[in-house]
């Protein structure tokens, strides 16, 4: 079989702001810059040098035409996705020769004010949706709901989940809800948001920027970078988030193709994974993927988290940087540190009690079935 | 649980204004497809089994079952009287569609309940189709 080139592209270089529920006194442009700075210098590139850019922020709508200016570059390529589907295009790119050194940022700051309602972007528009009084965590919840009556998925294992999650990011000094420690009891215990989703089922809403920089692996060893590499990736999408009613027999295995794909270009199996960056919006959606993606049977995902298996010291470890739910969820910036999370982790950034011991293969995700569709990537410690 | 008084209404557009229509008028309009007899839900310019343009707009039986729901108690807006149920119903023609579920409590909703469309008026022009249980 040809060698696959995106084996050639490796991530040098990756950067978070300061993230907070609110970030006060900070404004976007500022929060963008400092994501970018941050990035290249991770990766020991100076601005001139980029020639791929996909920047962007989410309330003053900066793009890569703006951003070029600020680079002092001109740009050959520019880049449409965001989180991991804009990586895997970068790499696509990179892998093709259209560009050398792409530079992909992303901030948000000052989009949720009016706090009566829920976030702006929680709330769809679309005509057959929002008179039912739908957000994402309703849509995420009708998910779970047909899972649990069909597999008889429990509220104890939601709340594992979430617990094992939030647990990391007790102990991360970078996370939002540093020094918030959770067990599945004060899961259960919380408010009712949408049945079966308690408030701690669900992730927070929060401000921050993040940086992530491409090259070729040939380009990285002239480079005073610690290099990831690329083993595997590909996106599994299902069309209209938040306008289709989410069923899940339609819905629900989002992403195995995905998985398939990326397990077959990096020629491993989930069993090779040591640490698992998921898409952590609500706890179900965890259960959901294992199965979609083959570490467990359908119906088995429930099982599955327990017994420790999804903690910081089990066999997958689930958002060791306290993922969404208890690190940050900022604007689509939040979807690239899925990536970034698993760079940082493979690279041992973490302090000791959140690093996995010889960590060599990381999955990261984004998406989920209540927003019909599941993109991932694996990345590696070793060049495939 | 009962109608919301107030809710977003849906601006009907040269697409969707047959469903609403048809919702005032006490009618569950769906489109179906004239090649392959398929329903298709939301409304749509060619059909998403074969893609053929031949879609007519058919009154359906308004009966289905709760396929997958959840009760609100944080709403999308402060305008929603909490709790609410949202449900997935499963029609007996084999679409499917969002909905609110009233005239019953909610522990009474379950995933494969028995339901019928009703009609209430929101506005002169939006009729919204809520659903309750069968022969309530
Ligand atoms: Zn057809």
């Amino acid at each position: 079989m040809a060698r696959n080139p995106l084996h050639d592209v490796c991530i040098a270089g990756v950067y978070n702001t300061q993230q907070a529920r609110v970030l006060e006194g900070v404004n976007e442009v500022e929060l963008l810059v400092d994501a970018m700075r941050g990035t290249l210098a991770d990766a020991g590139v100076a601005p001139h040098e980029v020639d791929g850019v996909n920047v962007r922020s989410a309330v003053w709508r900066i793009n890569a035409r703006e951003v070029s200016h600020w680079l002092g570059c001109s740009p050959k390529w520019n880049g449409g996705e965001f989180g991991i589907a804009g990586v895997l295009e970068a790499a696509g790119a990179i892998a093709t020769s259209q560009a050398s050194v792409v530079l992909m940022a992303d901030a948000q700051c000052g989009q949720y004010t009016e706090r009566a309602l829920t976030a702006p972007w929680t709330r769809p528009t679309n005509e057959f949706v929002e008179c039912w009084g739908l957000y994402t965590a309703a849509e995420f919840a009708l998910i779970a709901q047909r899972h649990m009556a069909v597999y008889g998925t429990r509220p104890e294992a939601l709340a594992e989940v979430s617990a094992a999650i939030r647990s990391n990011g007790a102990i991360n000094p970078d996370a939002v809800y540093y020094g918030r420690p959770c067990t599945p009891e004060d899961v259960l215990a919380s408010r009712m948001v949408a049945d079966p989703f308690h408030l701690l089922d669900c992730c927070m809403t929060s401000e921050g920027g993040a940086g992530l920089l491409l090259t070729t692996v040939e380009r990285a060893l002239d480079l005073d970078c610690e290099p990831i590499y690329i083993l595997g990736g590909g996106l599994d999408r299902f069309g209209m988030s938040y306008v289709m009613a989410p069923v899940y027999d339609k819905y629900g295995l989002a992403g195995r193709r995905a998985a398939q794909d990326a397990f077959e270009q990096g020629g491993i199996g989930p069993q090779d994974v040591d640490v698992c960056e998921f898409y952590d919006p609500f706890s179900f959606e965890l259960i959901r993927q294992f199965e979609a993606f083959g570490f467990c049977d359908e119906g088995e995902g429930g099982d599955f988290v327990m017994d420790g298996r999804v903690r910081i010291d089990g066999d997958f470890p689930l958002c060791t940087n306290g993922g969404l739910m208890a690190y940050s969820h900022a604007g689509t910036a939040q979807l690239l540190q899925k990536t970034i999370s698993a760079v940082l982790q493979l690279r041992g950034k973490y302090i000791p009690e959140l690093t996995v011991p010889n960590a060599k293969i990381a999955m990261a995700t984004n998406g989920g079935a209540g927003a019909l569709f599941t993109d991932l990537m694996i990345v590696g410690k070793e060049q495939p | 649980m009962k109608p919301q008084r107030d809710t977003p209404l849906p601006r009907p557009n040269v697409l969707t204004r047959p469903h609403w229509d048809g919702c005032r008028e006490g009618k569950l309009m769906v489109q179906r497809c004239n090649d392959c007899g398929t329903h298709v839900f939301i409304p749509t310019p060619v059909c998403s089994s074969c893609m053929s343009s031949d879609m007519q707009w058919v009154e359906t039986s308004g009966k289905g079952r709760v396929y997958s729901f959840t009760t609100v108690w944080r709403p999308q807006r402060p305008e929603f009287e909490v709790p609410y149920s949202v449900a997935i119903v499963e029609m007996e023609e084999g679409w499917h569609m969002l909905s609110n579920l009233i005239d019953l409590e909610p522990e009474e909703v379950k995933v494969g309940l028995a339901v019928e469309v009703v009609f209430h008026a929101a506005s002169d022009e939006i009729t919204l189709p809520y659903f309750r249980p069968a022969g309530a």
